[in-house]
């Protein structure tokens, strides 16, 4: 080999391990590369290779519903019969692997979900079970469901997932020592609202703790705001991608009325730099540098679990979000999660469909399971659990849950959910640079337009 | 070269029956020696790299049918914003991090070279930040920075609570300097070697003809380094084009799409988004991008490689 050509060869080797490096990165990209399908398939392998009439099913990890799914499905498995084999992965990770896992063919038979627009493209694609006629002949589970879960539930009018979990509607949780301190009452109307903004700022208390790094949390204000200006029927027909749905006046007026939070400095200063994966945004909210947090109802079981005596002290307020003055929306009305899903793979065999059935029909939401939902501080979607709210340590705010579930004049889903994935990824976007006052309120509703029908 | 390889070739294969085989079949074996790596290398990078192409005309949610698009993805992909940007912010990340890096990594590098002994406990010192992995850095700096419980709360320092991660410009300071913290140790361990190649005789030379340590480090470190600052920008270039995990943990992008770099864009399009096409058509763009800057790096080198840096010696 001549020098020119060592050389050659030395700069190809180099372009080479450029091209590894980059073309791995490809194959992260578009998913269904080799890599990506062959690492699905090898967890895919791991819980669906079982014997025939046993369901695999991944769920998410995480206390405390992690212990309370394993208990449900341990105490199915115990009755003898079909079995369900449940594999943990954690939130973030199993989003990502779930859509891989779908479009290799390599899912497991229940599939976790959220409902909403990520089912619709699952059913779309037929990669889920139609369960329509099924639930319809089996009044067992039909008659068990308190009624806000079927809507993000069904697809053009077919039933393709049934509830698990508990309802988690969206809260406006305040520090009750601040406001003692302060003399402070919580807000019924945005004029009270924004004096408190004001109040607590003249005394060096942040108004409101927001995660803003993690942009779904800035979303639920908009959630709140287009519910109590515009009524829940403006995001309904965005929703229904009706053409220019996001010009409706309420959404602008929505956008407005961020800019105008943020520039009353509503939020906490640095809330771009605060993430609500750490739960930092908890934390402002039970150390008292924040007066209120809106967030979902999930939080109580964490701040009881993380705050010290925060919530055993009776320190911890809620309420829900004030009506604001000349909007349609009702003050009943509530966003959030309804529920967790599970849907039955239809690439699964014959068996582990009946197993997975089996389960959803007689072990999901069972007796056992629905009073552990209680215990950590949840409102199961089952009908029926009144009793066991009575005796939850956690009564005061159980039962205030429940009572709002039950007069709720409308539960809207949350948007990044009920929204397909792509124009959900330009919302969340959108929001950030809004809160970022990067963009006005009239480019985002020209940007939100653009995402119709994408 | 030939002879180098042919050499290596055959200690390699230890001939189980003791005896080197034939002459006659020492290069088939040579091809059957680089078959393994060459099989990885066609599964693993140039099948993906074909599909990728391919998919950057079609549109697909990642799970229903894939639709073929012809050159309609590829419009979409480059008539918007976020790509230019992301390209921009490549570009930018590419020239930050080598213009923070090459430096310091050659001062250490130079420094740590010396055989006293303090000099080794230190450079073992410097070593650890490369012993860990980019999202645990990632994880612990987002924790340090947070402005309300991080290092500003801890040490009881009210001027580290900055919005560190949440404005659009000392984002780019932390993230450079997140980004040296963990791979000058690499470029440094690289330097050091380098320098020690270098013949003493050089130094001792220089000192006779009356030229002090900066003269000498300009004069005869710098040049003979040259080889050195190639690779090491070569892997700088490349890594920070394809640089993701730390920006994914740290910032997802954020604030707004102040950190979105390329690859984040790709990912981000491809997965949170549903697609599959735009986020191939991104692939395809960084591909090119990286082998381009790669082959102009080694060109730097240009045609003083053929010659030897010991001219003369």
């Amino acid at each position: 080999m001549s020098a020119t050509s060592r050389r050659s060869f030395l700069a190809l080797s180099a372009a080479a391990v450029g091209g590894v490096a980059l073309s791995a990165c490809g194959t992260a990209g578009p998913g269904t590369g080799t890599g990506a399908s062959a690492g699905a398939g090898a967890s895919g392998a791991a819980s669906g290779g079982a014997a025939a009439g046993t369901a695999s099913m991944w769920a998410l990890s995480g206390q405390p519903n992690e212990g309370i799914v394993k208990n449900s499905v341990d105490a199915f498995n115990a009755k003898g019969g079909p079995k369900v084999q449940v594999d943990f992965f954690q939130n973030d990770a199993y989003k990502q692997k779930i859509r891989t896992a779908i479009g290799a063919g390599q899912a497991p038979t229940l599939i976790y979900g959220w409902g909403g627009g990520g089912l619709r493209t699952y059913a779309a694609a037929n990669q889920v079970e139609d369960l329509t006629s099924w639930v319809n002949a089996t009044p067992a589970i039909k008659d068990r469901y308190i009624n806000t879960v079927w809507n993000a539930a069904t697809v053009n009018g077919k039933i393709f997932a049934l509830a698990g979990n508990g309802t988690q509607p969206i809260i406006l949780w305040y520090n009750k020592a601040v406001f003692d301190a302060h003399g402070a009452q919580p807000p019924t109307t945005w004029a009270d609202l924004m004096k408190l903004v004001t109040l607590f700022n003249s005394k060096g208390v942040a108004p409101f703790s927001l995660g803003g790094q993690s942009r779904w949390t800035s979303m639920m204000w908009l959630q709140y705001l287009l519910d109590r200006i515009g009524g829940p029927t403006v995001f309904q027909s965005i929703l229904e991608e009706k053409k220019d749905a996001w010009s409706d006046p309420a959404v602008l007026e929505m956008a407005k009325k961020v800019v105008e939070l943020v520039q009353a400095k509503a939020f906490i200063s640095n809330f771009a730099s605060v993430a609500a994966d750490g739960n930092a945004d908890q934390a402002l909210l039970w150390t008292g540098k924040a007066a209120m947090m809106l967030h979902g109802g999930w939080t109580y079981g964490s701040m009881k679990a993380n705050g010290g005596d925060f919530v055993s002290s009776g320190k911890l307020g809620w309420t829900t979000f004030p009506t604001i003055a000349g909007g349609k929306g009702d003050i009943k009305g509530l966003v959030g999660n309804p529920a967790n899903y599970w849907s039955i793979s239809s690439k699964a065999t014959a068996a582990e469909k009946e197993a997975a059935k089996a389960y959803l029909k007689d072990g999901l939401l069972a007796k056992d399971e629905a009073a552990a939902f209680v215990k950590s501080g949840t409102i199961p979607v089952v009908k029926g659990v009144e009793a066991q709210i009575d005796q939850s340590a956690d009564k005061p705010y159980l039962s205030w849950v429940y009572a709002r579930l039950n007069e709720a004049s409308s539960f809207t889903q949350s948007w990044d959910q009920a929204l397909q994935p792509t124009p959900a990824e330009e919302l969340l976007k959108n929001i950030e640079q809004l809160f970022l006052l990067k963009i006005t309120p009239e480019q985002f509703v020209t940007n939100m337009n653009a995402t119709i029908g994408k | 070269m030939t002879v180098a390889s042919t050499s290596v070739a055959t200690t390699a294969a230890p001939a189980p029956a003791g005896a080197a085989g034939p002459p006659a079949t020492r290069k088939p074996s040579l091809i059957l020696f680089a078959l393994p790596a060459l099989l990885f290398f066609l599964v693993f990078a140039i099948v993906p790299l074909l599909g990728v192409i391919v998919l950057s005309f079609t549109k697909w949610n990642g799970i229903g049918a894939i639709v073929f698009n012809g050159l309609a993805t590829w419009q979409d992909t480059l008539t918007r914003p976020t790509t230019w940007n992301a390209l921009w912010l490549t570009v930018r990340i590419v020239i930050l991090s080598w213009l923070a890096q090459t430096p310091l990594s050659i001062l250490l590098g130079v420094f740590v070279a010396g055989h006293q002994r303090y000099r080794q406990v230190l450079a073992v010192i410097f070593f650890l930040p490369l012993l860990l992995s980019s999202a645990a850095i990632a994880i612990t700096y987002k924790t340090l920075l947070d402005p309300n419980f991080g290092l500003a709360a801890g040490l009881n320092i009210p001027l580290l609570a900055q919005n560190w991660l949440g404005d659009e410009v000392l984002v780019w300071f932390v993230l450079i300097f997140i980004i040296s913290w963990q791979f000058i140790p690499f470029h440094t361990l690289i330097y050091q070697g380098g320098v020690r190649q270098i013949p003493k005789a050089l130094y001792e030379a220089a000192e006779i003809d009356g030229a002090g340590r900066l003269k000498q480090f300009f004069y005869i470190t710098l040049p003979q380094l040259k080889y050195t600052i190639i690779t090491s920008s070569t892997l700088m270039a490349v890594g920070s084009l394809t640089y993701f995990d730390i920006i994914f943990v740290l910032t997802t992008g954020g604030p707004g799409t102040s950190t979105r770099i390329l690859p984040l864009d790709m990912y981000l399009t491809g997965f949170r988004g549903s697609e599959m096409g735009v986020a191939s058509a991104i692939a395809v763009m960084l591909v090119v991008i990286g082998l381009s800057l790669a082959m102009a790096v080694q060109r730097l080198g240009g045609k003083g490689s053929r010659g030897s840096q010991m001219d003369g010696m």
